[in-house]
């Protein structure tokens, strides 16, 4: 009797929906259902992206082999190599997270883009002649069919480094070592040149304090740090790397005890789920994942302390944290109509101020880097003016005197992924997790070095140890072991 | 390989008429070309065939292979006659026009080398550009018209040969401001003599700044 009286009741309501699904608005809609149920079903057929319950094309995928984190110009690299080294076509399946498509606060765009052999470390050489080498044949690494190919803009103008008194000892033993290291029987190709010498060949000089100066003669130079991602990025994904933005906020690890042949006690770690973030959102995505490669510059530390790395008392190897911080340097261009002429290297000056030449309009880009004290605030990339007005230009014009007058007309602020140990890079896996392994910390050196970084990487997570180039010096565990490898020339 | 080659023929033609350099089968297009509309056959085939693409790659890596293997040094030649006879075997064996980074090596001791033509070399680049300082003590002549691949960049390190008296720069279609390069460069060497492009070819000329013929017919009203 209940279904009598309600059959009625629905009849006339349905007889009423009837009726107003004739007005414009309701047949629309039935059109929108009607899209909606087709794209389901297709979400169905095999091969098209599977949106059945929702939307996941902007998600990462549920597994990856290695899981980069950071997609500048080291992840890209490392990503690179992976996929080069690999034995089988196809083999390892690389997700580069990165947080800033844009990147906007990236240390890779905001480079001078400046590479040079005059380091102080053997291992800093070979890096970047390494670096070079691919750089010169880069159209054929990074060759992709059917697009234009890879301009770098490459100045080889070189390096000129000015030594003091003080320093010109060193300069000559690190101009004798880059002369002898040998990639492929290759040296580096640096001349000292006294400061007559100096002065006849770069008549727009003051040579006052200078008692040695080494120059590059080739191999050396800047170029546009921008169109080698943009280069590296085109192949890796045309290689078949995925790419996410996202943030890694969780590792979902696991530990071990095992016990080391001393009879000493040690957690080993491993990780087993990235949990990548969206943007403006909580929604995120567990990735399970074999590997991950810490390549997130100036943040490699934070990354680091997800992953327990420093969780520990001070002292021992679980409590030592990685020691790469955010560092911010300033970037200024100027405008000098009698200034020094086409032939202009990177000059580095006694104090630490460097310039280069920026394109044929007589514009100039340089920069000092702060002492400790001067430090300024890596909470955000506002420039300092008052910084070129006191600490940079008065030493650019003693040095070189047409720079006493010249117009500031743009600057920038970026971040060095400092390694407070030793300003050197961190190349490795960790010694307790297991998984992890470390490409940053190059403090201001990262663009120059990334090709030979990644190979590096590859290598030693391919084959377990370091073929090409040994950064055997360059592992976690000098931090623990307090062995310092410093570079000398730091820019 | 003529069967090859003949098929990669389908790929549209490239704007940098002369020699043919690896970088055809890397099909250079211009940025406002819009890839969709024109696809050459070969270009379909390989978005959607992997072997057509494995194919392409392997084709041009063996193009570029080949100028490699044209430019390596005649060691063995340079060990029983001497650097001289080396650098001329080079020349002659596969037209100089072959010369790349690795070429040079060939030209690169002869101390005594006086005069350098490079023109029309379509794989020289900067890279190159920037190897010749070996050479400073006696190049004084050096001709670089019509490389496709120099640009002002790679003429900065041309300083490091003092003794030049003679540079030829015309006609480098990569260099962007030609007049204003050649004044720098002639800033850079001031005992050279620099012959570039013509000084009228960098001056645009818009229909009111040419100079009004005062004594030409009036239009009438």
């Amino acid at each position: 009797m209940l279904r009598r009286v309600l059959r009625p009741t629905l009849g006339r309501s349905l007889l009423i929906r009837g009726l107003s699904s004739r007005s414009g608005n309701s047949i629309l809609d039935w059109d929108g259902n009607v899209s909606e149920i087709k794209k389901k079903i297709r979400s169905l057929i095999p091969g098209e992206p599977s949106n059945f319950l929702y939307d996941t094309k902007h998600l990462p995928p549920e597994h990856s082999d290695v899981v980069i984190v950071g997609g500048g110009v080291i992840g890209l690299s490392v990503a690179f190599w992976l996929k080069t080294l690999e034995k089988r076509r196809g083999a390892i399946r690389v997700l580069v997270v990165e947080r800033d498509q844009t990147y906007s606060k990236a240390s890779t765009g905001l480079s001078v883009g400046g590479i040079r052999q005059q380091f102080s470390l053997p291992q800093n050489v070979q890096l970047s002649l390494f670096a070079i080498d691919f750089l010169r044949n880069i159209n054929e690494h990074l060759a992709v069919a059917d697009a234009p190919p890879v301009d770098l803009q490459f100045n080889p103008s070189g390096y000129l480094l000015l030594a003091s008194e003080e320093g010109a000892a060193v300069l000559e033993s690190n101009v004798r070592m880059q002369s002898h290291v040998s990639l492929r029987q290759e040296g580096a190709k640096i001349c000292l040149m006294s400061p007559a010498q100096l002065q006849k060949k770069f008549p727009w000089i003051n040579v006052e304090g200078v008692a040695l100066a080494s120059y590059g003669m080739e191999n050396e130079g800047w170029f546009d740090p921008w169109s080698l991602l943009q280069g590296l990025r085109r192949k890796v994904q045309s290689m078949g790397v995925f790419f996410c933005q996202g943030e890694v906020t969780r590792f979902v690890t696991s530990s071990s005890r095992m016990r080391t042949s001393v009879g000493e006690e040690v957690n080993l770690k491993r990780i087993h789920e990235v949990h990548v973030k969206m943007d403006n959102s909580l929604e995120y995505q567990p990735v399970k994942c074999a590997i991950v490669i810490n390549a997130a510059g100036a943040w490699s530390g934070q990354v680091a302390e997800l992953a327990g790395v420093g969780k520990g008392p001070p002292g021992t190897l679980q409590g030592t944290k990685l020691p790469v911080e955010p560092r911010k340097r300033f970037v200024y261009l100027w405008h000098c109509p009698q200034g020094p002429g086409l032939e202009t290297p990177l000059i580095t000056d006694t104090n630490g101020v460097y310039f280069r030449r920026e394109g044929l309009g007589k514009n100039y880009v340089g920069g000092r880097s702060p002492t400790e004290e001067e430090e300024p605030d890596p909470a955000n990339l506002e420039v300092d003016h008052d910084f070129f007005q006191n600490k940079v230009w008065p030493h650019l014009a003693q040095r070189v005197p047409a720079f006493e007058s010249l117009k500031v007309r743009s600057a920038w602020a970026g971040y060095y992924d400092y390694n407070t140990f030793d300003q050197n890079g961190v190349v490795g896996p960790h010694p307790l997790v297991v998984n992890m392994y470390f490409a940053t910390g190059f403090s201001g050196h990262g663009l120059q070095h990334a090709v030979g970084v990644g190979r590096a990487v590859a290598e030693i997570l391919l084959n377990g140890h370091f073929q090409t180039i040994d950064l055997t010096p360059f592992l976690f565990s000098r931090f623990y072991l307090e062995e310092k490898v410093l570079e000398q020339n730091i820019i | 390989m003529a069967a090859p080659r003949a098929v990669l023929r389908l790929v549209p033609p490239k704007w940098n008429v002369g020699r043919r350099g690896f970088r055809d089968l890397s099909g250079v297009v211009t940025p406002e070309r819009n890839l969709r509309k024109k696809r050459t056959l070969l270009q379909f085939l390989s978005d959607h065939f992997y072997e057509v693409e494995f194919l392409r790659e392997y084709l041009l890596q063996r193009q570029i292979q080949k100028v490699h293997l044209d430019n390596r040094a005649y060691s063995h030649i340079e060990s029983t006659y001497g650097p001289d006879i080396a650098g001329a075997y080079f020349v002659l064996k596969h037209g100089g026009a072959v010369i790349n980074y690795h070429g040079l090596d060939s030209l690169l001791s002869l101390k005594e080398l006086q005069s350098l033509s490079l023109q029309r070399c379509p794989h020289l680049d900067d890279w190159c550009l920037s190897r010749l300082y070996p050479l400073a003590g006696s190049l004084q002549e050096l001709l670089l018209a019509g490389c496709p691949r120099i640009s002002e960049r790679g003429l900065a390190c041309l300083h490091h040969l003092p003794n030049l008296r003679k540079l030829d720069i015309s006609d480098l279609p990569a260099v962007e401001f030609p007049s204003l390069t050649q004044i720098l460069v002639e800033e850079m060497l001031p005992n050279c003599e620099v012959i570039g492009t013509d000084w009228a070819q960098g001056l645009r000329q818009g229909p009111e700044e040419q100079p009004q013929d005062t004594a030409g017919p009036i239009p009438a009203e």
